[in-house]
């Protein structure tokens, strides 16, 4: 039995300083990321959930050349990019905006890059993220920051649930779709800048589409796809530190896998219960409902 | 002549390689901007974009069992495009669909990257992938590309009418007898080639930057989808010898003799000219949800 525990669960995975502050940081940003997807879903924008991340790394290397902390200059383009793509959402097609708002970022990331022509570890280390390299203060501030996240996610829940999924009701009610397009991308941007020096760019985007689309076929009500969408990133994180720590396997790979892993099996349980008959299937909304 | 020597540095149109970036940028420039107006049209922006960061799987994939770059990039289309199209039965689930897929496929190349780094010390794999340069494209390529970009165009001219009428009115396309089915496989096919082309010869960022920004300012600004095609493949040309034309001058400027990127000034440009296009007011009648 022992010999079986200790193959799986490797010693120093739970007392090793480093890897409980991964395990700690992780945890956090799963909750995190996993309710900033269910918006990502529900709206059908899984585009601006990859764009933020991957847009925001030019904002590191730009902070990088002029010599000020990345993580400042991350943020300060994630949000940048937000507003933009959330103030001009209802000029223009779908996506559109936001192809137009990532390849900008990633020009000006380029140029900085070029110009700067130093090779940048800190600025590379944001794009794969350096998950066994967080110290035990910068766990805390993390920590931190994604409860606050959460609590700003429970005071815009009802507005932004309404006004995903009927605009024109919520739009009737008072509701400022406007203001509510911004609150989804900023929300998506402050989720962003608080992932993605942690896991990196990639592991940002796996952690907000994977277990959200999963729980969504999942579960019969809202409430039920964030609960579910909640435990599919636990158990991915988790799944995937334990394997990662025991094979040396990167972290990405092992994210994207098992997060892919579940969505598919939550895409055959939906695709049997709607073969089965008297009991509702979920049918994902959202997509065409966001409010343009 | 003075003048004219500050705006096009000596030796620009002598040099090789910017023959070479001339001639493949003018090929993608034309392709983008063509199938650009109908990804747009029919909400695709997203899948443009994935097709051509898959890319990267593709080209990591090649190195590790040891193909030609090109049929990396052109086999991960096919996969990340099929999948999308299977898993996204409902209209509705296109999109996080699109992204399912490419956190996957993300998620592969870095477990390519990684193998890559198991078998062998070169270093360089890894940057080579993601930052390509049209400046230095294997001249052995050229024509293969052009090759791509053109069948891309002549696959889009051969269902063009049921294309559209698919994009724009899919029940009343099938009624009168359209394979909607086989039509949408059709232009995904072409999407692929011509996004997997452009981002082996340019990168993905500007793959996406040519297919995105040309198009919707035409879109803005024209009213027949013919005249929109027109502008497009204008603002994609100069857009592209633009950013050529820039990138090769930019070598004497400050920091001197490291040059800037093709990708700035492409973007650059073309953000210019959707801003400008932006001012006009809207004529668009082309539009379809």
């Amino acid at each position: 039995m022992a010999s079986i525990w200790n193959t799986i669960f490797a010693p120093g995975l739970f007392s090793y300083s480093f890897v409980v502050h991964a395990w700690v940081a992780a945890t956090a940003i799963a909750v995190l990321a996993a309710l900033v997807g269910f918006f990502v879903n529900l709206r059908g924008e899984a585009f601006v959930a990859h764009a933020v991340p991957r847009g925001a790394f030019a904002g590191a290397a730009g902070a990088f050349l002029i010599g000020v902390n990345s993580i400042l200059g991350l943020s300060v383009f994630a949000i940048l990019m937000a507003l933009g793509m959330g103030l001009m959402r209802r000029r223009s097609h779908n996506g559109v905006i936001t192809a137009l708002a990532l390849v900008t970022a990633l020009g000006l990331g380029d140029l900085f890059l070029t110009v700067g022509n130093t090779y940048a570890p800190e600025v590379f280390a944001l794009l794969f993220g350096q998950l066994l390299g967080i110290s035990g203060s910068e766990m805390v501030a993390i920590a931190v920051l994604s409860v606050c996240l959460v609590g700003v996610i429970a005071v815009v829940y009802r507005p932004l649930l309404l006004a995903s999924t009927v605009p024109d009701f919520a739009a009737a009610r008072g509701v400022s779709l406007t203001a509510m397009n911004v609150t989804f991308t900023l929300l998506v941007a402050l989720a962003a800048s608080l992932t993605v020096p942690v896991v990196g760019a990639l592991l940002a985007f796996s952690l907000m589409i994977g277990p959200a689309a999963a729980g969504w076929y999942l579960a019969k009500t809202p409430w039920g796809a964030m609960l579910y969408s909640v435990g599919i990133a636990l158990g991915t994180v988790w799944v995937a530190i334990v394997i990662g720590y025991d094979s040396s396997l990167p972290i990405g790979f092992l994210v994207a896998g098992v997060s892919l892993l579940a969505y598919m099996v939550a895409r055959a349980i939906n695709w049997f219960r709607r073969r089965r008959p008297g009991e509702a299937a979920v049918v994902p909304t959202g997509s065409g409902a966001v409010a343009r | 002549m003075g003048w004219l020597n500050y705006l096009i540095a000596p030796g620009f149109l002598q040099t090789s390689q910017v023959r070479s970036a001339l001639i493949l940028g003018t090929a993608v420039a034309v392709c983008s901007a063509v199938m650009g107006v109908f990804v747009i049209i029919r909400g695709q922006a997203f899948l443009g974009h994935a097709l051509g960061d898959v890319g990267s799987t593709g080209a990591s994939g090649a190195v590790l069992v040891g193909v030609q770059a090109i049929w990396g990039f052109l086999g991960a289309g096919l996969i990340a495009g099929a999948s999308v199209d299977v898993l996204s039965r409902r209209a509705r689930e296109r999109d996080v669909a699109t992204g399912v897929v490419l956190s996957a496929m993300l998620g592969l190349s870095a477990l390519f990257i990684y193998l890559i780094g198991q078998v062998s010390t070169s270093t360089g794999v890894t940057q080579e992938i993601l930052f390509g340069s049209v400046f230095t494209v294997n001249p052995d390529l050229v024509l293969p590309m052009v090759g791509l970009a053109l069948a891309a165009v002549v696959v889009v001219g051969f269902v063009y009418r049921p294309l559209l009428l698919s994009t724009v009115n899919p029940d009343g396309a099938r009624s009168r007898g359209v394979p909607v089915g086989l039509v949408s496989f059709a232009f995904l096919v072409a999407m692929v080639a011509a996004v997997e082309q452009s981002a082996l010869v340019m990168g993905a960022l500007l793959s996406t930057a040519l297919l995105i920004g040309p198009a919707a300012t035409a879109i803005h600004v024209t009213r027949r989808l013919g005249m929109t095609i027109a502008v497009s493949v204008v603002l994609a040309l100069v857009d592209t010898w633009l950013g050529i034309l820039l990138a090769y001058d930019s070598f004497n400027w400050p920091p001197a003799g490291r040059g800037w990127p093709v990708s700035f000034f492409v973007v650059a440009v073309m953000v210019v000219a959707y801003s400008l296009g932006q001012a006009v007011p809207r004529t668009s009648t082309v539009r379809a949800e």
